[in-house]
């Protein structure tokens, strides 16, 4: 904006005014410009940029843990981890959370967004009050909490189970229930984010479409069908990649409820990476860099092999449009 | 307008202008709602849960099953989890470091948002690039620089270290939110300012600034949330320095030492949820809005 006016500015007759107009990059700018940008270069570059870059540089050494000697090992703990069963089941248990919470959230947070989306609906603000508090509860005390109601001997979801006449089940502590387990917390858990993601789409399509459909004598579905989802779809893409990226980094419950165990059933990548660089036995922080970072190309190879699916069937729409 | 629901009659209402009853409608309203609510008192069913049970002994809690109301009220637990399990120093510290992070988010991000929606600087490209590129990396890609980088710089156990790497990682959106603001408030604004004879600063803290209150309470809101529920970096933070520990980090701690003080682990939970709970309640609007913005953006 208030650019200096230095000679050259004078010559060429630009006065101070407004600049992010067309205006070219050498017109002189006032320092503050720079200035404004340094705290977020600064500490965007430190605690962002430079350690994702650096990761990749740890990736190829032998290191024990902070402070000690580190050796360049080149690609060694690549092999090691190509190789690593414990890596692959951890990917692999990340990606079973997703392809199964990820569609369950979708679907269900937009049953109850469009029953609470009518502004007739008697209680409906208290009601998404009530669906979208745990949200906001701390996920690590979340989990915590839940290894107490979840308990076999006395927590209230058996004291329920025992009500209706089934034997109690040890939900984390068996490896045959306790992904399953986790599942079900982080659907409870974050099913109000959702919720009010496709509350904001449903808020985009406008009231007069459903008062004419209403006038043609459209019933409740088949306004539904004709109006609220054709016009919902391409919000569709947005909330499952949202949704997806959420559930990439399922740590902090997972660390809580059962920290990977029994018998490495819940184990996901950011766990593993956590108790490679700091709770394992022997921690080697070169190798938890490696699995960051694979575990960083699994996350762009996911989110881009979803961006193109969803291009390829937009366009193929309109071909057949 | 009418109901717009999923009801189980998916036949078309026939003729034009065939309407059901006003009464019918109002029923299965009514119908929708007490469904609804029976869910709903499910979904926050274990959060009242764990209120109950931090005031029962550890008997009651055995014996009251599903029961949320206590046979007898033990406000023990909550002195045992205040002050002999340290909470009392958990939550000062997990105010102290919400606080300082979201202040220095505020002030990085709306400076940054600011010359990013006004001004062609060398590298603007650059940077909206790389801040886009950024936005989806996971934690566990970069946690391990991020504690080499605060250890060589000796700030690993202390409240700076923390502080610092909290506001310096991500936050992506909210650069993007100020940006996307600014870029839309009218230059006539501006112009009549440097009219006046107002300089760089002077625009910024006395007319754009004060224009984006909106767009401030939601970064305001969304950061304390995040901040304040965040686990991975205190975590890893606060291994040597249990004085350091936040709630969350502290009740993980808490289980670890008495596994088996169930009524103390109930109100250590209470008291470590309660504030963001209640700020919750009170600042709804703000919250919701600033979620749903992720996805109209």
């Amino acid at each position: 904006m208030t650019a200096t006016l230095t000679q050259r500015n004078l010559r060429h007759g630009t006065a101070a005014g407004s600049s992010a107009s067309k205006g070219p990059v050498h017109r002189r700018l006032s320092p503050w410009v720079y200035a404004f940008l340094v705290p977020t270069v600064l500490l965007f570059g430190l605690y962002t940029v430079w350690p994702s870059l650096s990761s990749v540089f740890y990736s190829m050494l032998d290191w024990r843990g902070l402070g000690t000697d580190r050796s360049f090992t080149g690609l060694t703990n690549y092999e090691r981890a190509l190789a690593d069963p414990l890596f692959w089941r951890s990917v692999g248990v990340t990606l079973l959370i997703i392809a199964v919470t990820v569609p369950v959230r979708v679907a269900l947070a937009l049953v109850l967004a469009i029953m609470l989306n009518n502004p007739r609906l008697p209680l409906a603000r208290l009601l998404r009050t009530a669906f979208f508090i745990p949200v906001v509860a701390t996920t690590a005390i979340i989990g915590i909490v839940m290894g107490f109601v979840l308990d076999p001997s006395s927590g209230p979801v058996n004291a329920l189970l025992e009500l209706i006449g089934i034997s109690p089940v040890d939900f984390l502590g068996s490896s045959d229930t306790a992904l399953w387990s986790v599942m079900g917390v982080h659907i409870w858990k974050w099913m109000g984010i959702t919720m009010i993601y496709w509350l904001a789409a449903l808020q985009t399509v406008p009231v007069t479409l459903y008062e004419a459909a209403e006038l043609d004598g459209a019933g409740a579905w088949g306004r539904f069908a004709h109006i609220t989802m054709p016009l919902l779809v391409p919000f569709t893409v947005i909330i499952g990649l949202l949704t997806v990226v959420e559930t990439m980094q399922i740590f902090d419950l997972v660390l809580t409820m059962t920290g990977g165990g029994p018998y490495f059933s819940t184990m996901v990548t950011e766990v593993y990476i956590y108790d490679q660089a700091f709770a394992a036995a022997n921690p080697n922080l070169g190798y938890a860099a490696t699995l960051g970072v694979l575990f960083g190309v699994v996350t762009v190879l996911l989110v881009g092999s979803l961006l193109l699916i969803s291009r390829t069937l937009r366009a193929r729409k309109e071909v057949l449009a | 307008m009418s109901t717009r629901s999923l009801t189980k009659d998916t036949m078309p209402l026939g003729a034009p202008g065939v309407r059901r009853s006003r009464l019918s409608r109002r029923a299965v309203r009514w119908t929708q709602t007490v469904v609804l609510a029976v869910v709903a008192l499910a979904w926050v069913y274990p959060l009242l849960w764990i209120l109950s049970a931090s005031v029962k002994d550890a008997m009651g809690i055995f014996s009251s099953g599903l029961s949320l109301w206590p046979e007898s009220w033990h406000w023990d637990n909550y002195a045992r989890a205040w002050s002999d399990a340290g909470f009392d120093r958990y939550m000062l510290n997990t105010i102290i470091i919400t606080v300082a992070t979201v202040m220095i988010v505020v002030v990085r991000c709306a400076a940054a948002g600011y010359v990013i929606a006004r001004f062609r600087f060398l590298g603007r490209r650059l940077l909206v690039g790389v801040l886009a590129a950024t936005m989806f990396i996971p934690t566990g890609l970069f946690i391990v620089p991020v504690v080499e980088l605060t250890d060589l710089m000796g700030l690993l156990n202390t409240h700076v270290g923390l502080i610092l790497a909290l506001s310096g990682s991500g936050h992506v959106a909210a650069v993007l939110l100020y940006a996307g603001f600014f870029s839309r408030v009218p230059k006539e604004l501006e112009e009549a300012a440097v009219m006046d004879g107002a300089g760089f600063l002077r625009t910024f803290f006395r007319i754009m600034l004060p224009l984006s209150g909106p767009i401030t309470s939601t970064v305001v809101v969304l950061t304390f949330l995040a901040t304040w529920n965040n686990f991975f970096l205190p975590l890893v933070f606060t291994f040597s320095v249990p004085e350091n520990r936040t709630l969350a980090v502290g009740m993980l701690a808490f289980e670890g030492t008495n596994s088996t003080d169930w009524s103390g682990l109930a109100a250590a939970a209470s008291l470590s949820l309660l504030p963001i709970l209640v700020l919750f309640l009170a600042l709804q609007r703000h919250f919701v809005e600033g979620i749903a913005g992720a996805v109209k953006n």
